[in-house]
């Protein structure tokens, strides 16, 4: 296991020489499907909890498709299936965007992801203390400020620790990625179990390090769990 | 059927080709793991929470470094390091013993793979459940001569049912899903043949977009089921009226 360290710890870690690969390119990844799902499922978790049934309905049809598909299949049709199809790689901007894999595949994550934190978000919205509400509306917010500074941030705060969930589980999730070619942990890892025979130690390695990820996500999540829901908790 | 379905609609550019039985055998390959691996993992899961709640420390650690250790790796990784592993260590225990070579069959492998991963998530939902039953059932059930088979079948196990479904459904869908992957163990499931079958016919979008579906129906099918499931164990206790 030492010997495969000491010639593999780069590109397990940040680089093979060339491209970023391994812990680099998951947390790559993670962060940037991570980030495009959050900004874009709050508006859609707003839509979610619409009385406007033509509002609403879109979304939840929505989530019911990522949700109820393997992001393995996801990734698939994003990466190979789209890219089959001649009306794609007849426009010039489709296909310069779909030949990248790095772009199907942030695609297909950032798809994922934001269906279930949809959810996630429109779940705490629902929840809503109705009290709170009708404060807000009795000092006169309407409309946006309504959302912006009171239902949002409550609804945030609330939904966090579900919300740490779905985030570890993106990061377990990114390990299809080596299938669309990028050069993940998982990657690095199969291409040293190839070329040294030693399984065990490879994926080994690889299952420590995202073992280490894990844990340092759920600290961080405990610490902001800790600052954001302290109002939660039991009085002092 | 289909093939008569999609002519009638004008969507005979769509055909299957005659890969509509290689999609029904992929999709009840992927069945087939999905509900042997649940199974196992079941067992495992209640296995795993009697030894966490167990007073002897000595069952309590490895069970609780079996979740923590299986529920901080993600499930591929795992799938990779399992599969691969079983067949070297089987391989160097034939030659140690000096047996013949076996190797195992890959769907026996997947089953026990997946089925090992996912007993940790049993795991901590039973372990939730059980913890949810009220303790003075089990003082009751006691009270009344029970054994402790007789207390977990017919006191506990139907309580601990309600409160463990929302995780079991849970836990269900995330292994079907989960079976997508073990098209990469070289399985032959609804991913791979829908993948063959999309790319000797050059139609890989419609044929994945096809697999897709086939997983949404399975996935609503089993809503419905556990919705029923739900109300069966339900029996006896009232919701909060909303």
């Amino acid at each position: 296991m030492i010997e495969l360290l000491q010639e593999y710890w780069k590109p397990f870690f940040y680089s093979d020489g060339y491209h970023i690969t391994g812990l680099a390119m998951t947390m790559w990844l993670l962060s940037a499907s991570i980030c495009i799902g959050f900004l874009v499922s709050i508006p859609l978790a707003i839509a979610r909890v619409s009385p406007h049934f033509y509002i609403r309905w879109p979304v939840q049809f929505y989530t019911y498709l990522f949700r109820g598909t393997p992001l393995y299949i996801q990734l698939l049709i994003c990466y190979t299936g789209i890219y089959s199809l001649a009306a794609i790689r007849a426009q010039p901007v489709l296909d310069g965007f779909f030949r990248d894999a790095m772009n199907c595949t942030i695609l297909a994550f950032a798809l994922n992801t934001c269906a279930y934190t949809t959810e996630i978000f429109a779940g705490a919205i629902r929840s809503m203390n109705h009290g709170e509400v009708e404060a807000a509306k009795a000092y006169g917010l309407t409309g946006w400020k309504l959302y912006a500074y009171v239902i949002m941030p409550s609804a945030l705060r609330r939904s966090l620790p579900y919300y740490s969930n779905e985030v570890i589980l993106m990061l377990h999730s990114t390990t299809v990625a080596f299938t669309a070619t990028i050069p993940d942990i998982l990657k690095v890892a199969r291409d040293a179990n190839s070329a040294t025979f030693l399984t065990f130690q490879s994926f080994g390695i690889a299952a420590l390090i995202y073992l280490a990820v894990t844990f340092a996500l759920v600290g961080l999540f405990r610490v902001a769990e800790r600052r954001w829901l302290a109002f939660l908790g039991p009085a002092h | 059927m289909f093939e008569a379905l999609l002519q009638t609609l004008g969507l005979s550019a769509f055909s299957l080709q005659g890969f509509g039985p290689l999609l029904l055998e992929g999709s009840w390959m992927t069945v087939k793991l999905s509900i042997l691996s649940l199974l196992l993992s079941v067992l495992l899961g209640l296995l795993g929470a009697s030894a966490k709640l167990s007073s002897l420390k000595l069952l309590r650690i490895p069970a609780q470094l079996y979740t923590t250790l299986i529920r901080g790796v993600p499930d591929l990784v795992l799938m990779l390091l399992i599969f691969y592993s079983l067949q070297t260590w089987l391989t160097s225990f034939t030659v140690a013993m000096e047996w013949e070579y076996i190797e195992i069959n890959p769907f026996g492998a997947g089953v026990i793979t997946l089925g090992f991963i996912y007993g940790a998530y049993f795991t901590e939902t039973f372990r939730g459940a059980i913890l949810a039953v009220p303790r003075g059932q089990m003082e009751a059930a006691t009270a009344y001569g029970l054994s402790r088979a007789q207390r977990f079948r017919f006191v506990v196990f139907p309580q601990m049912m309600r409160f463990a479904l929302p995780g079991i459904g849970n836990n269900w869908m995330v292994i079907l899903k989960a079976t997508a992957l073990v098209s990469i163990i070289g399985l032959a499931d609804l991913v791979k043949a829908a993948q063959d079958a999309g790319k000797s016919t050059y139609q890989l979008f419609f044929f994945l977009v096809l697999a897709a579906l086939i997983y949404l129906l399975i996935t609503s099918a089993s809503n419905v089921v556990l919705r029923w499931l739900e109300q069966h164990y339900a029996a006896g206790s009232r919701e909060a009226v909303r």
